[in-house]
């Protein structure tokens, strides 16, 4: 078992995104704090880029926020180093493959395992291309999370089989962004993982209701929320911890 | 249409979808089978006579294939050189050489069961040859334009609402060409069921730059049969402008292997090279955006580059996968040519032959006015004309300071 797949172990886990540098770094770190201090298992810290093509608008404005307070992977990098000793949850990172590319990805990979990141999720890296930095991954022990989505047919075998940490199921079709209703049927998507691989199933995408949540974690084994976090810190800004806090537990409940 | 191998170095695909190191697909889960789906159905495709018969029918009787080979007496007197030969694809129906691809893959869309098509457009030409293609074929079109082209090109943008589709503006990022395409993606993500996206060029995830190569190389076919009649030999070079790349590999793929004829790809410098540009080889680097590994115009945390060129349809930060590889390769060149060059080439152009290019296409005229006068008289170029210019009249006169609005 790795250091992800363990939150999964005795729980049904909650797993919080936010945007790495929104508003600035000092605050995202606090706001990591406030997440895992309310009750989330795992955080998802984004990596800015440029041209975010899975995101929706919240996350989309949420890279621009980003940019705008000078974040950088090094900047992140730093940022996650001085959470050691106070954050006991797992910390991950999610983006886009050019960043880590253009950083280098023996570097990127080898920064991951000092500061802290066990785990990164590459929106634009799908399983066929993955060889382009397992070498990497694997030598430094960083997890690569893998994605299946409601479209992904024949593939969830070869994808399933091959996952670590957890695996990533998108709940709907689209970009990412808050969804009144999700009508794919996640419960026959999660048993035809789980015909592949024991790791755990985690549901993202479109996820911001406690109603939701609770219909998720009846289905599969935990919750990833994303934009309804990134939403909270762009209406509250510099004094979003309460409101994060209180949000996290109330996904938390029942 | 036909994509046969004629064994040149571009065409070894070892690594699936992969043009040497570059190409591949990079892009979020939920497309992967979509795309897996377009290579099984245009592998079928391209081997059934029904389909290719279809296509070279639409490609005549409709949008006016064989384009003209058109030996520009004029111009090749002012250079005083080569002989320069114009490949007419601003003759072709909707005005561009964007038709042909358009047709191809709305005819594929179709026989796949699609029954929507969307589709990115930058000056407006892939969005109109798209519009075109799917009010033929009765499919709903849904087009993706950057909000600054629309407002360059709103000639354009009317032209494709008249021909039934819907235009969507984008207003995220850099409102170009780059955010259109991301728009495009986004939306394909969202419904991709009864939906094909008709990517407009040579790049993006395999199979397009492979499909979109193959439905533009009846440029180069035709050009190379046109020139053989006529001169008797092979060109000295094949000169195209290069955004994506798609009328430039178009042009340049049946000439790969006679490794004497000089392939010239013209990107958009823009204001300059060190100024605002959008010239990928000269000024980008290798990485990984929009589906492929190619060379992209980026910052150096590898954030995608705000580009410039006064031409809506090469004012894109990457290049397509097999420009890479020729770039790589050293088989083929990419030269930059600045707004003022091109600008001066499209009055030169009109002056001189009375045929109004595309700016995107007066890059190449302006590289071939460049080069063509040193070269022996008995050799020739031909410049690929990808597009007419009627589309860019409006926004000449208001760079050269009139004004003049549509």
């Amino acid at each position: 078992m790795s250091k992800i797949s363990d939150v999964f172990k005795n729980k049904k886990a909650f797993i919080a995104y936010l945007m790495g540098g929104d508003p600035n770094l000092a605050k995202t770190k606090e706001y990591i704090l406030a997440l895992a201090g309310a009750g989330a298992d795992i955080i998802e810290i984004g990596m800015p880029f440029s041209d975010p093509i899975a995101e929706g608008e919240v996350i989309q404005a949420a890279n621009l926020r980003a940019f705008a307070s000078g974040a950088t992977l090094d900047g992140l990098f730093g940022m996650t180093v001085s959470l050691k000793g106070e954050v006991a949850v797992p910390l991950m990172f999610m983006g886009y493959l050019n960043p880590i590319f253009n950083y280098g990805y023996d570097r990127f990979f080898a920064r991951c395992a000092e500061c802290g990141v066990c785990g990164v999720i590459i929106a634009d890296l799908p399983f066929e291309e993955q060889g382009e930095v397992l070498e990497y991954s694997d030598r430094h022990g960083v997890e690569l999370i893998t994605l299946v989505a409601p479209t992904s047919a024949e593939r969830v075998a070869r994808v399933a089989k091959n996952a670590m940490g957890f695996v990533y199921l998108v709940s709907s079709l689209g970009v990412t962004g808050a969804r009144s209703e999700i009508t794919t049927d996640i419960g026959a998507l999660v048993a035809e993982i789980r015909r592949y691989t024991d790791t755990p199933v985690a549901v993202g995408f479109g996820v911001h209701s406690p109603e939701q949540a609770r219909r998720i974690r009846g289905q599969a084994d935990g919750v990833i929320v994303g934009s309804a976090i990134v939403e909270i810190i762009r209406e509250y800004g510099e004094n979003a911890a309460g409101e994060l806090e209180r949000y996290v537990r109330e996904m938390t409940e029942g | 249409m036909s994509a046969r191998d004629n064994g040149n170095e571009s065409s070894n695909e070892a690594r699936k979808g992969r043009f040497g190191e570059f190409g591949g697909q990079y892009v979020p889960e939920t497309l992967m089978q979509a795309l897996s789906d377009l290579e099984a159905a245009y592998e079928e495709a391209k081997r059934d006579a029904g389909f290719t018969g279809e296509l070279e029918f639409l490609l005549r009787e409709y949008a006016g294939r064989p384009s003209r080979l058109y030996f520009a007496e004029n111009m090749t007197k002012d250079l005083g050189g080569a002989k320069i030969y114009l490949k007419r694809e601003d003759l072709n129906h909707t005005g561009s050489h964007k038709i042909n691809n358009a047709l191809g893959q709305a005819l594929l869309a179709k026989r796949m069961g699609k029954t929507r098509v969307i589709a990115e457009t930058g000056a407006g030409q892939h969005g109109v040859a798209t519009a075109t293609a799917a009010a033929l074929l009765g499919m709903e079109c849904e087009i993706f334009m950057g909000k600054e082209d629309t407002e360059r090109q709103a000639l354009n943008v009317y032209r494709m609402r008249l021909l039934g589709a819907e235009v969507h503006t984008v207003t995220s990022g850099t409102q170009t060409l780059k955010d259109a395409v991301n728009e495009t993606m986004r939306e394909w993500t969202r419904r991709v069921a009864d939906t094909h996206y008709i990517l407009g060029s040579c790049m993006g995830p395999h199979p397009f730059p492979t499909i979109v190569r193959d439905f533009q190389s009846v440029i180069g076919r035709e050009a190379k049969a046109q020139i053989l009649e006529k001169e008797g030999r092979l060109p000295a070079a094949v000169i195209a402008c290069v955004g994506g790349g798609s009328n430039a590999i178009g042009s340049f793929y049946e000439f790969i292997g006679d490794k004497n004829v000089r392939l010239i790809g013209c990107e958009a410098a823009g204001e300059g090279l060190g100024k605002r540009n959008a010239a990928t080889i000269a000024s980008g680097r290798v990485g990984i955006f929009h589906g492929m590994k190619s060379y992209f115009c980026q910052d150096d945390a590898g954030q995608i580059a705000p580009v410039y060129s006064i031409s809506a349809g090469l004012d894109y930060p990457g290049i397509g996968p097999e420009h890479a590889l020729l770039h790589a390769s050293g088989r083929a060149e990419y030269v930059a040519v600045t707004d003022d060059e091109a600008v001066e080439a499209f009055y030169y152009l009109s002056r001189l032959e009375g045929v109004i290019p595309a700016v995107e296409s007066a890059h190449a005229v302006a590289h071939a006015r460049k080069i063509a006068g040193a070269m022996p008289k008995d050799e020739s170029v031909i410049i690929c004309l990808s597009g007419r210019g009627d589309k860019d009249v409006a926004a000449i006169a208001r760079y050269k300071g009139e004004d003049l609005h549509e």
